[in-house]
Protein backbone atom coordinates (compact mmCIF):
# COMPACT_ATOMS: atom_id res chain seq x y z
CA UNK A 1 0.00 0.00 0.00
CA UNK A 2 1.71 2.93 -1.18
CA UNK A 3 1.86 5.87 1.78
CA UNK A 4 0.95 9.40 0.79
CA UNK A 5 2.23 12.25 2.98
CA UNK A 6 0.13 13.61 5.43
CA UNK A 7 -0.33 17.56 3.85
CA UNK A 8 1.98 19.94 5.32
CA UNK A 9 1.39 21.83 8.28
CA UNK A 10 1.58 24.56 6.27
CA UNK A 11 -1.55 23.55 4.14
CA UNK A 12 -3.79 23.64 7.05
CA UNK A 13 -3.42 27.30 7.27
CA UNK A 14 -4.92 27.62 3.93
CA UNK A 15 -8.02 26.36 4.76
CA UNK A 16 -11.52 28.13 7.26
CA UNK A 17 -12.79 25.71 9.77
CA UNK A 18 -14.25 22.55 7.77
CA UNK A 19 -16.91 21.60 10.39
CA UNK A 20 -18.61 24.70 9.54
CA UNK A 21 -19.67 22.80 6.29
CA UNK A 22 -19.47 19.47 7.14
CA UNK A 23 -22.62 17.86 8.30
CA UNK A 24 -22.37 17.56 12.11
CA UNK A 25 -26.02 16.29 12.94
CA UNK A 26 -24.36 13.19 13.81
CA UNK A 27 -23.28 15.13 16.86
CA UNK A 28 -26.08 15.37 19.05
CA UNK A 29 -25.89 16.87 22.64
CA UNK A 30 -26.79 13.91 24.58
CA UNK A 31 -27.62 14.71 27.94
CA UNK A 32 -27.83 12.48 31.53
CA UNK A 33 -26.38 9.87 32.80
CA UNK A 34 -24.11 7.94 30.99
CA UNK A 35 -24.65 4.25 30.24
CA UNK A 36 -23.23 1.36 28.53
CA UNK A 37 -25.53 1.46 25.74
CA UNK A 38 -24.30 5.74 24.71
CA UNK A 39 -20.76 4.23 25.52
CA UNK A 40 -21.10 1.33 22.60
CA UNK A 41 -23.57 3.42 20.53
CA UNK A 42 -20.32 3.83 17.50
CA UNK A 43 -23.84 4.54 15.08
CA UNK A 44 -23.13 8.43 14.17
CA UNK A 45 -19.45 7.76 13.40
CA UNK A 46 -20.08 4.72 11.65
CA UNK A 47 -23.07 6.43 9.61
CA UNK A 48 -20.58 9.46 8.73
CA UNK A 49 -17.97 6.70 7.42
CA UNK A 50 -20.77 4.76 5.66
CA UNK A 51 -21.81 8.06 4.50
CA UNK A 52 -18.36 8.61 3.19
CA UNK A 53 -18.13 5.49 1.38
CA UNK A 54 -21.31 5.75 -0.34
CA UNK A 55 -20.72 9.42 -1.84
CA UNK A 56 -18.50 12.37 -0.77
CA UNK A 57 -18.22 15.98 -2.12
CA UNK A 58 -14.72 15.96 -2.51
CA UNK A 59 -14.96 13.12 -5.07
CA UNK A 60 -17.90 14.73 -6.65
CA UNK A 61 -15.68 17.84 -7.61
CA UNK A 62 -13.54 15.42 -9.90
CA UNK A 63 -15.95 13.31 -11.38
CA UNK A 64 -16.78 13.84 -15.45
CA UNK A 65 -20.33 13.59 -15.68
CA UNK A 66 -20.72 12.28 -18.44
CA UNK A 67 -23.80 13.36 -21.45
CA UNK A 68 -26.93 11.31 -21.70
CA UNK A 69 -26.39 9.21 -24.25
CA UNK A 70 -28.87 10.35 -27.18
CA UNK A 71 -28.06 8.11 -30.15
CA UNK A 72 -29.49 4.86 -28.82
CA UNK A 73 -32.05 5.39 -31.39
CA UNK A 74 -32.49 3.81 -34.90
CA UNK A 75 -33.00 7.57 -36.11
CA UNK A 76 -30.75 8.95 -34.11
CA UNK A 77 -28.05 6.76 -34.55
CA UNK A 78 -26.78 7.52 -38.34
CA UNK A 79 -27.15 10.81 -37.31
CA UNK A 80 -24.96 10.43 -34.53
CA UNK A 81 -22.68 8.39 -36.78
CA UNK A 82 -22.65 11.43 -39.65
CA UNK A 83 -21.74 13.65 -36.87
CA UNK A 84 -18.75 11.76 -36.19
CA UNK A 85 -17.62 11.40 -39.56
CA UNK A 86 -18.10 15.33 -39.47
CA UNK A 87 -15.79 16.08 -36.69
CA UNK A 88 -13.02 13.71 -37.42
CA UNK A 89 -12.79 13.59 -41.30
CA UNK A 90 -14.10 16.94 -41.62
CA UNK A 91 -13.24 19.45 -38.64
CA UNK A 92 -10.52 17.79 -36.84
CA UNK A 93 -8.04 18.03 -40.23
CA UNK A 94 -9.56 21.53 -40.27
CA UNK A 95 -8.64 22.43 -37.25
CA UNK A 96 -4.74 20.77 -37.18
CA UNK A 97 -4.16 22.79 -40.59
CA UNK A 98 -5.15 26.30 -38.80
CA UNK A 99 -3.46 25.50 -35.95
CA UNK A 100 -0.34 24.54 -37.69
CA UNK A 101 -0.64 27.65 -39.73
CA UNK A 102 -1.05 29.42 -36.05
CA UNK A 103 1.98 28.03 -35.09
CA UNK A 104 4.31 28.81 -38.52
CA UNK A 105 3.31 32.45 -38.32
CA UNK A 106 3.93 32.66 -34.82
CA UNK A 107 7.07 30.89 -34.96
CA UNK A 108 8.53 32.79 -38.06
CA UNK A 109 7.55 36.16 -35.75
CA UNK A 110 8.61 35.17 -32.26
CA UNK A 111 12.10 33.72 -32.86
CA UNK A 112 12.77 36.89 -34.56
CA UNK A 113 11.51 39.24 -32.41
CA UNK A 114 12.83 37.19 -29.64
CA UNK A 115 16.38 37.03 -30.58
CA UNK A 116 16.84 40.16 -32.66
CA UNK A 117 15.25 42.86 -30.42
CA UNK A 118 17.44 41.94 -26.98
CA UNK A 119 18.39 45.33 -26.59
CA UNK A 120 15.13 47.35 -27.33
CA UNK A 121 13.19 45.35 -24.46
CA UNK A 122 9.98 47.70 -24.07
CA UNK A 123 9.52 46.95 -27.97
CA UNK A 124 10.19 42.97 -27.50
CA UNK A 125 7.79 43.00 -24.71
CA UNK A 126 4.96 44.77 -26.81
CA UNK A 127 5.42 42.11 -29.89
CA UNK A 128 5.73 38.98 -27.75
CA UNK A 129 2.88 39.92 -26.10
CA UNK A 130 0.86 40.71 -28.80
CA UNK A 131 2.25 37.07 -30.40
CA UNK A 132 1.62 35.30 -27.63
CA UNK A 133 -2.16 36.68 -27.92
CA UNK A 134 -2.43 35.71 -31.28
CA UNK A 135 -0.88 31.92 -30.45
CA UNK A 136 -4.04 31.79 -28.27
CA UNK A 137 -6.23 33.30 -30.39
CA UNK A 138 -5.06 30.20 -32.80
CA UNK A 139 -5.38 28.03 -30.50
CA UNK A 140 -8.74 28.84 -29.28
CA UNK A 141 -9.88 28.48 -33.31
CA UNK A 142 -8.77 25.31 -33.76
CA UNK A 143 -11.60 23.72 -30.87
CA UNK A 144 -13.80 26.02 -32.58
CA UNK A 145 -13.93 28.35 -29.23
CA UNK A 146 -17.15 30.43 -28.69
CA UNK A 147 -16.10 32.57 -25.87
CA UNK A 148 -18.24 35.37 -24.59
CA UNK A 149 -16.46 38.02 -22.69
CA UNK A 150 -18.47 40.16 -19.87
CA UNK A 151 -17.33 42.94 -18.49
CA UNK A 152 -14.15 45.14 -18.70
CA UNK A 153 -10.91 44.02 -19.93
CA UNK A 154 -8.06 43.71 -17.62
CA UNK A 155 -5.97 46.77 -17.59
CA UNK A 156 -2.01 46.67 -17.28
CA UNK A 157 -1.59 48.24 -14.09
CA UNK A 158 0.49 47.36 -10.59
CA UNK A 159 -0.96 46.10 -7.41
CA UNK A 160 -3.46 43.85 -9.33
CA UNK A 161 -3.80 39.80 -9.53
CA UNK A 162 -6.88 38.01 -11.53
CA UNK A 163 -7.86 34.98 -9.80
CA UNK A 164 -10.31 32.45 -11.75
CA UNK A 165 -11.66 29.16 -11.13
CA UNK A 166 -10.27 26.28 -12.68
CA UNK A 167 -11.05 23.46 -15.38
CA UNK A 168 -8.51 22.69 -17.81
CA UNK A 169 -5.56 24.28 -18.77
CA UNK A 170 -7.03 25.61 -21.46
CA UNK A 171 -8.76 27.91 -19.23
CA UNK A 172 -5.19 29.65 -19.43
CA UNK A 173 -5.45 29.89 -22.79
CA UNK A 174 -8.98 31.25 -23.06
CA UNK A 175 -7.86 34.11 -21.07
CA UNK A 176 -4.84 34.52 -22.84
CA UNK A 177 -6.34 35.33 -25.83
CA UNK A 178 -7.95 38.36 -24.56
CA UNK A 179 -4.94 39.78 -22.32
CA UNK A 180 -1.21 38.48 -22.12
CA UNK A 181 -1.55 37.81 -18.53
CA UNK A 182 2.06 36.38 -16.48
CA UNK A 183 0.35 33.00 -14.91
CA UNK A 184 1.85 31.18 -12.49
CA UNK A 185 1.15 26.82 -12.71
CA UNK A 186 2.67 23.64 -12.36
CA UNK A 187 5.73 22.88 -14.13
CA UNK A 188 4.57 19.93 -16.73
CA UNK A 189 6.41 17.64 -18.64
CA UNK A 190 6.80 16.73 -21.89
CA UNK A 191 5.97 19.08 -24.99
CA UNK A 192 3.77 21.41 -22.32
CA UNK A 193 7.14 21.53 -20.55
CA UNK A 194 8.85 22.96 -22.98
CA UNK A 195 6.11 25.32 -24.26
CA UNK A 196 6.14 26.62 -20.72
CA UNK A 197 9.92 27.32 -20.42
CA UNK A 198 10.03 28.82 -23.42
CA UNK A 199 7.01 31.36 -24.36
CA UNK A 200 5.83 31.30 -21.26
CA UNK A 201 8.97 32.72 -19.73
CA UNK A 202 8.59 35.66 -21.86
CA UNK A 203 5.27 36.89 -20.99
CA UNK A 204 6.56 36.90 -17.03
CA UNK A 205 5.59 33.14 -15.99
CA UNK A 206 6.43 31.66 -12.27
CA UNK A 207 6.95 27.82 -11.74
CA UNK A 208 6.03 26.13 -8.71
CA UNK A 209 6.36 22.64 -7.36
CA UNK A 210 3.31 20.80 -5.43
CA UNK A 211 5.64 18.65 -4.05
CA UNK A 212 8.40 20.69 -2.30
CA UNK A 213 7.03 21.90 0.91
CA UNK A 214 9.76 24.85 0.79
CA UNK A 215 8.54 25.90 -2.31
CA UNK A 216 5.61 28.65 -0.85
CA UNK A 217 7.81 30.95 0.27
CA UNK A 218 10.00 30.64 -2.62
CA UNK A 219 6.51 31.19 -4.54
CA UNK A 220 5.43 33.95 -2.40
CA UNK A 221 8.67 35.81 -3.07
CA UNK A 222 8.54 36.06 -6.52
CA UNK A 223 4.65 36.38 -6.84
CA UNK A 224 5.62 39.76 -4.37
CA UNK A 225 8.02 41.02 -6.84
CA UNK A 226 6.18 40.58 -9.93
CA UNK A 227 3.39 42.42 -8.62
CA UNK A 228 5.30 45.34 -7.76
CA UNK A 229 6.50 45.74 -11.13
CA UNK A 230 4.54 48.40 -13.28
CA UNK A 231 5.77 46.96 -16.46
CA UNK A 232 5.28 43.27 -15.87
CA UNK A 233 2.01 41.30 -16.99
CA UNK A 234 -0.93 41.53 -14.98
CA UNK A 235 -0.61 37.73 -13.04
CA UNK A 236 -3.22 35.49 -12.90
CA UNK A 237 -3.60 32.95 -10.02
CA UNK A 238 -5.90 29.55 -10.01
CA UNK A 239 -6.40 29.69 -6.40
CA UNK A 240 -7.93 26.05 -6.58
CA UNK A 241 -4.72 24.85 -7.34
CA UNK A 242 -6.56 21.77 -9.03
CA UNK A 243 -8.68 20.94 -12.20
CA UNK A 244 -12.20 21.00 -11.01
CA UNK A 245 -15.26 19.72 -12.56
CA UNK A 246 -16.70 22.86 -13.72
CA UNK A 247 -20.06 22.12 -11.13
CA UNK A 248 -17.54 22.85 -8.32
CA UNK A 249 -14.88 25.42 -6.55
CA UNK A 250 -12.48 23.75 -4.18
CA UNK A 251 -10.98 25.80 -1.61
CA UNK A 252 -9.19 29.06 -2.77
CA UNK A 253 -5.35 28.83 -1.28
CA UNK A 254 -4.60 32.30 0.52
CA UNK A 255 -1.54 33.02 -1.01
CA UNK A 256 -2.67 34.77 -3.98
CA UNK A 257 -4.81 37.25 -1.21
CA UNK A 258 -2.17 38.13 1.35
CA UNK A 259 -0.10 40.00 -1.26
CA UNK A 260 -1.67 43.33 0.20
CA UNK A 261 -3.02 43.89 -3.72
CA UNK A 262 -6.47 44.57 -5.70
CA UNK A 263 -7.91 40.92 -6.56
CA UNK A 264 -10.03 40.90 -9.82
CA UNK A 265 -12.23 37.55 -9.64
CA UNK A 266 -12.75 35.67 -13.23
CA UNK A 267 -15.17 33.64 -13.39
CA UNK A 268 -15.58 31.04 -16.19
CA UNK A 269 -17.99 29.08 -16.50
CA UNK A 270 -18.72 26.56 -20.18
CA UNK A 271 -21.08 24.80 -21.74
CA UNK A 272 -21.68 21.32 -21.56
CA UNK A 273 -23.79 20.75 -24.25
CA UNK A 274 -21.34 21.11 -26.67
CA UNK A 275 -18.27 19.38 -24.43
CA UNK A 276 -17.28 18.83 -21.48
CA UNK A 277 -13.89 20.96 -20.86
CA UNK A 278 -13.08 19.58 -17.81
CA UNK A 279 -9.46 17.96 -17.82
CA UNK A 280 -9.24 14.59 -15.54
CA UNK A 281 -5.72 14.56 -15.18
CA UNK A 282 -5.79 11.49 -13.73
CA UNK A 283 -7.59 10.20 -16.86
CA UNK A 284 -6.21 11.87 -19.68
CA UNK A 285 -2.98 13.53 -20.80
CA UNK A 286 -3.31 16.78 -22.09
CA UNK A 287 -2.59 15.95 -24.96
CA UNK A 288 -5.71 13.83 -25.32
CA UNK A 289 -7.66 16.43 -23.58
CA UNK A 290 -6.33 18.42 -27.00
CA UNK A 291 -6.96 15.92 -29.52
CA UNK A 292 -10.73 15.27 -27.60
CA UNK A 293 -11.31 19.26 -28.22
CA UNK A 294 -10.32 19.30 -31.20
CA UNK A 295 -13.03 16.50 -32.29
CA UNK A 296 -15.56 17.85 -30.59
CA UNK A 297 -18.46 19.95 -31.82
CA UNK A 298 -17.02 23.37 -30.11
CA UNK A 299 -16.01 25.29 -26.95
CA UNK A 300 -18.43 27.19 -25.59
CA UNK A 301 -17.89 29.13 -22.76
CA UNK A 302 -18.27 32.21 -20.83
CA UNK A 303 -16.06 34.38 -19.01
CA UNK A 304 -16.80 37.06 -16.69
CA UNK A 305 -14.38 39.99 -15.17
CA UNK A 306 -15.62 40.61 -12.10
CA UNK A 307 -15.28 43.98 -9.57
CA UNK A 308 -11.85 44.52 -8.42
CA UNK A 309 -11.69 43.32 -4.70
CA UNK A 310 -9.77 44.61 -1.79
CA UNK A 311 -9.19 43.32 1.56
CA UNK A 312 -12.08 44.54 4.14
CA UNK A 313 -10.65 46.32 7.82
CA UNK A 314 -10.01 43.38 9.97
CA UNK A 315 -10.79 40.68 7.41
CA UNK A 316 -8.33 37.73 7.04
CA UNK A 317 -6.80 36.88 3.73
CA UNK A 318 -8.51 33.16 4.32
CA UNK A 319 -12.34 35.10 4.88
CA UNK A 320 -10.84 37.41 1.91
CA UNK A 321 -10.41 34.00 -0.42
CA UNK A 322 -13.48 32.92 0.77
CA UNK A 323 -15.62 36.06 -0.09
CA UNK A 324 -13.62 35.95 -3.43
CA UNK A 325 -14.68 32.26 -4.15
CA UNK A 326 -18.05 33.31 -3.21
CA UNK A 327 -18.45 36.40 -5.77
CA UNK A 328 -17.21 33.83 -8.65
CA UNK A 329 -19.20 30.40 -7.83
CA UNK A 330 -22.11 32.39 -7.69
CA UNK A 331 -21.64 34.33 -11.02
CA UNK A 332 -20.59 31.27 -12.67
CA UNK A 333 -23.11 28.57 -10.93
CA UNK A 334 -20.69 26.73 -9.44
CA UNK A 335 -21.30 24.87 -6.07
CA UNK A 336 -18.88 25.63 -3.18
CA UNK A 337 -17.66 22.72 -1.23
CA UNK A 338 -14.90 23.30 1.60
CA UNK A 339 -12.15 20.99 0.66
CA UNK A 340 -8.61 21.44 -0.19
CA UNK A 341 -8.13 20.68 -4.04
CA UNK A 342 -4.72 19.14 -2.83
CA UNK A 343 -6.47 16.71 -0.80
CA UNK A 344 -6.30 14.58 -4.47
CA UNK A 345 -2.98 14.28 -3.49
CA UNK A 346 -2.11 13.90 -0.05
CA UNK A 347 -4.07 12.70 2.73
CA UNK A 348 -6.25 15.11 4.99
CA UNK A 349 -4.12 16.32 8.42
CA UNK A 350 -4.62 14.70 11.33
CA UNK A 351 -6.46 17.73 13.37
CA UNK A 352 -9.89 17.46 11.90
CA UNK A 353 -9.59 13.91 13.25
CA UNK A 354 -8.22 15.16 16.34
CA UNK A 355 -11.23 18.04 16.46
CA UNK A 356 -14.15 15.21 16.71
CA UNK A 357 -11.61 12.98 19.16
CA UNK A 358 -12.18 16.06 21.23
CA UNK A 359 -15.87 16.77 21.28
CA UNK A 360 -16.38 12.79 21.69
CA UNK A 361 -14.02 12.96 24.78
CA UNK A 362 -14.93 16.41 26.08
CA UNK A 363 -19.09 14.88 26.54
CA UNK A 364 -18.17 11.68 28.15
CA UNK A 365 -16.31 13.42 30.50
CA UNK A 366 -18.69 15.83 31.12
CA UNK A 367 -22.04 13.17 31.50
CA UNK A 368 -19.59 11.76 33.71
CA UNK A 369 -20.14 14.32 36.15
CA UNK A 370 -23.52 14.76 35.92
CA UNK A 371 -23.82 11.48 37.30
CA UNK B 1 -16.67 6.57 -19.48
CA UNK B 2 -19.13 3.53 -20.35
CA UNK B 3 -22.58 3.43 -18.63
CA UNK B 4 -22.33 1.39 -15.84
CA UNK B 5 -25.48 -0.36 -15.84
CA UNK B 6 -23.99 -1.41 -19.08
CA UNK B 7 -21.93 -3.69 -17.50
CA UNK B 8 -23.87 -5.01 -15.04
CA UNK B 9 -26.78 -7.28 -16.22
CA UNK B 10 -30.01 -7.90 -14.69
CA UNK B 11 -28.86 -11.08 -13.43
CA UNK B 12 -26.42 -9.87 -11.98
CA UNK B 13 -28.09 -6.76 -10.03
CA UNK B 14 -30.59 -9.35 -8.77
CA UNK B 15 -27.66 -11.64 -7.59
CA UNK B 16 -26.31 -9.29 -5.63
CA UNK B 17 -29.80 -7.87 -4.07
CA UNK B 18 -30.31 -11.05 -3.12
CA UNK B 19 -27.12 -11.23 -1.46
CA UNK B 20 -28.15 -8.84 0.97
CA UNK B 21 -31.41 -9.71 1.42
CA UNK B 22 -33.57 -7.63 -0.61
CA UNK B 23 -32.55 -4.46 1.33
CA UNK B 24 -31.55 -2.27 -1.32
CA UNK B 25 -33.94 -1.36 -4.44
CA UNK B 26 -32.15 -2.01 -7.56
CA UNK B 27 -31.14 1.34 -8.84
CA UNK B 28 -29.62 1.84 -5.39
CA UNK B 29 -27.41 -1.11 -6.36
CA UNK B 30 -26.53 0.64 -10.06
CA UNK B 31 -25.64 3.68 -8.04
CA UNK B 32 -24.03 1.75 -5.89
CA UNK B 33 -22.06 0.19 -8.63
CA UNK B 34 -20.96 3.31 -10.41
CA UNK B 35 -19.47 4.47 -6.75
CA UNK B 36 -17.78 1.07 -6.64
CA UNK B 37 -16.04 1.67 -10.27
CA UNK B 38 -15.30 5.46 -9.57
CA UNK B 39 -13.17 4.51 -6.26
CA UNK B 40 -11.58 1.20 -7.71
CA UNK B 41 -9.34 3.36 -10.25
CA UNK B 42 -8.04 1.02 -12.35
CA UNK B 43 -10.75 -1.75 -12.18
CA UNK B 44 -9.22 -4.45 -10.21
CA UNK B 45 -12.57 -5.58 -9.04
CA UNK B 46 -12.01 -4.40 -5.42
CA UNK B 47 -11.48 -1.08 -3.52
CA UNK B 48 -7.89 -1.31 -2.12
CA UNK B 49 -7.25 0.88 1.61
CA UNK B 50 -5.48 3.13 -0.44
CA UNK B 51 -8.59 4.01 -2.69
CA UNK B 52 -10.83 4.61 0.32
CA UNK B 53 -8.76 6.69 2.53
CA UNK B 54 -8.65 8.99 -0.84
CA UNK B 55 -11.99 10.22 0.25
CA UNK B 56 -11.36 12.71 3.12
CA UNK B 57 -14.45 12.11 5.26
CA UNK B 58 -13.37 8.95 5.50
CA UNK B 59 -10.02 9.46 6.79
CA UNK B 60 -10.91 11.57 8.57
CA UNK B 61 -13.42 9.50 10.62
CA UNK B 62 -12.03 8.10 14.14
CA UNK B 63 -13.04 4.55 12.86
CA UNK B 64 -11.84 4.40 9.26
CA UNK B 65 -8.78 1.95 10.27
CA UNK B 66 -10.84 -0.38 12.43
CA UNK B 67 -13.48 -0.25 9.19
CA UNK B 68 -11.04 -0.35 6.56
CA UNK B 69 -10.09 -4.02 7.91
CA UNK B 70 -13.61 -4.63 7.39
CA UNK B 71 -14.11 -3.21 3.55
CA UNK B 72 -10.51 -3.14 2.37
CA UNK B 73 -10.78 -5.78 -0.72
CA UNK B 74 -14.40 -6.93 -0.71
CA UNK B 75 -15.82 -7.35 -4.25
CA UNK B 76 -19.08 -5.96 -5.35
CA UNK B 77 -21.50 -8.07 -3.73
CA UNK B 78 -19.91 -8.05 -0.28
CA UNK B 79 -19.36 -4.11 -0.56
CA UNK B 80 -22.78 -3.90 -0.97
CA UNK B 81 -23.84 -6.76 1.58
CA UNK B 82 -21.45 -4.89 4.47
CA UNK B 83 -23.25 -1.65 3.29
CA UNK B 84 -26.70 -2.71 3.64
CA UNK B 85 -26.82 -2.71 7.32
CA UNK B 86 -27.06 0.75 7.01
CA UNK B 87 -30.26 0.83 4.90
CA UNK B 88 -33.39 2.26 5.94
CA UNK B 89 -34.73 -1.21 5.66
CA UNK B 90 -32.06 -2.80 7.79
CA UNK B 91 -33.39 -4.35 10.89
CA UNK B 92 -32.27 -3.38 14.74
CA UNK B 93 -30.29 -6.92 15.22
CA UNK B 94 -28.51 -6.01 11.73
CA UNK B 95 -27.18 -2.84 12.86
CA UNK B 96 -26.39 -4.26 15.85
CA UNK B 97 -24.33 -7.02 14.56
CA UNK B 98 -22.33 -4.47 12.85
CA UNK B 99 -21.81 -2.83 15.72
CA UNK B 100 -20.37 -6.03 17.11
CA UNK B 101 -18.31 -6.33 14.44
CA UNK B 102 -15.81 -3.31 14.73
CA UNK B 103 -15.93 -3.77 18.04
CA UNK B 104 -14.81 -7.82 17.92
CA UNK B 105 -11.34 -6.87 15.78
CA UNK B 106 -10.32 -10.32 15.73
CA UNK B 107 -13.56 -11.94 14.97
CA UNK B 108 -14.18 -14.29 17.56
CA UNK B 109 -17.09 -13.63 18.10
CA UNK B 110 -16.57 -12.01 21.62
CA UNK B 111 -16.33 -8.75 22.97
CA UNK B 112 -13.39 -8.13 25.88
CA UNK B 113 -13.02 -5.09 28.01
CA UNK B 114 -10.16 -4.62 25.92
CA UNK B 115 -11.66 -4.35 23.03
CA UNK B 116 -13.81 -1.71 24.21
CA UNK B 117 -11.20 0.09 25.85
CA UNK B 118 -9.77 0.11 22.36
CA UNK B 119 -12.64 1.56 20.08
CA UNK B 120 -12.87 4.03 22.93
CA UNK B 121 -9.55 4.78 22.47
CA UNK B 122 -10.19 5.34 18.98
CA UNK B 123 -13.07 7.45 19.64
CA UNK B 124 -11.70 9.82 22.33
CA UNK B 125 -8.09 10.21 20.70
CA UNK B 126 -5.41 11.45 23.14
CA UNK B 127 -8.23 14.09 25.39
CA UNK B 128 -9.18 10.97 27.28
CA UNK B 129 -6.38 9.08 29.54
CA UNK B 130 -6.02 5.58 30.22
CA UNK B 131 -7.26 5.78 33.34
CA UNK B 132 -9.89 8.12 32.49
CA UNK B 133 -11.00 5.24 29.54
CA UNK B 134 -11.02 2.59 31.91
CA UNK B 135 -12.60 4.40 34.85
CA UNK B 136 -15.52 5.54 32.40
CA UNK B 137 -15.83 1.81 31.05
CA UNK B 138 -15.54 -0.17 34.42
CA UNK B 139 -18.25 2.51 35.55
CA UNK B 140 -21.30 1.84 32.88
CA UNK B 141 -20.81 -2.04 32.78
CA UNK B 142 -20.81 -2.17 36.67
CA UNK B 143 -24.03 -0.60 36.31
CA UNK B 144 -25.24 -2.75 33.44
CA UNK B 145 -24.62 -6.06 35.46
CA UNK B 146 -21.56 -6.92 33.95
CA UNK B 147 -17.34 -6.62 35.31
CA UNK B 148 -14.02 -5.60 33.79
CA UNK B 149 -13.50 -9.43 33.01
CA UNK B 150 -16.98 -9.86 31.27
CA UNK B 151 -17.06 -11.00 27.85
CA UNK B 152 -20.03 -9.89 25.50
CA UNK B 153 -21.83 -11.46 22.56
CA UNK B 154 -23.79 -10.72 20.11
CA UNK B 155 -26.91 -11.38 22.64
CA UNK B 156 -25.37 -9.09 25.23
CA UNK B 157 -25.04 -6.54 22.49
CA UNK B 158 -28.62 -7.25 21.11
CA UNK B 159 -29.81 -6.60 24.51
CA UNK B 160 -28.33 -3.83 25.38
CA UNK B 161 -29.65 -2.12 22.40
CA UNK B 162 -32.66 -3.36 23.00
CA UNK B 163 -35.25 -1.16 22.13
CA UNK B 164 -32.84 1.84 21.22
CA UNK B 165 -33.84 4.18 18.11
CA UNK B 166 -30.63 3.53 15.99
CA UNK B 167 -30.23 6.17 13.67
CA UNK B 168 -27.38 4.59 11.45
CA UNK B 169 -29.33 4.77 7.96
CA UNK B 170 -27.22 6.15 4.89
CA UNK B 171 -28.53 7.27 1.73
CA UNK B 172 -27.83 5.86 -2.09
CA UNK B 173 -27.81 9.33 -4.02
CA UNK B 174 -29.79 7.66 -6.83
CA UNK B 175 -29.80 9.51 -10.18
Amino acid sequence: MSKLKSSSSELDLDRPNIEDYLPSGSIQEPHGKLCLRDLLDISPTLTEAAGAIVDDSFTRCFKSIPPEPWNWNIYLFPLWCMGVLVRYLVLFPLRVIVLTVGWIIFLSCYIPVHFLLKGHDKLRKKLERCLVELICSFFVASWTGVVKYHGPRPSIRPKQVFVANHTSMIDFIILEQMTAFAVIMQKHPGWVGLLQSTILESVGSIWFNRSEAKDREIVARRLREHIEGADNNPLLIFPEGTCVNNHYTVMFKKGAFELGCTVCPVAIKYNKVFVDAFWNSRKQSFTMHLLQLMTSWAVVCDVWYLEPQNLKPGETPIEFAERVRDIISVRAGLKKVPWDGYLKYSRPSPKHRERKQQGFAESVLRRLEEI
Amino acid sequence: MGNASSTLTQYDIEEVQRHCNNLFSQQEIVSLYQRFCQLDRNAKGFISADEFLSVPEFAMNPLSQRLLKMVDGLNFKDFVAFLSAFSAKASLAQKVEVIFKVYDSDCNGKVTFNDMIQVLQDLAGSFMSDQQREEVLGQVLHEAGYTKESVLLLDDFIKVFDHANLKMEVEVPVD
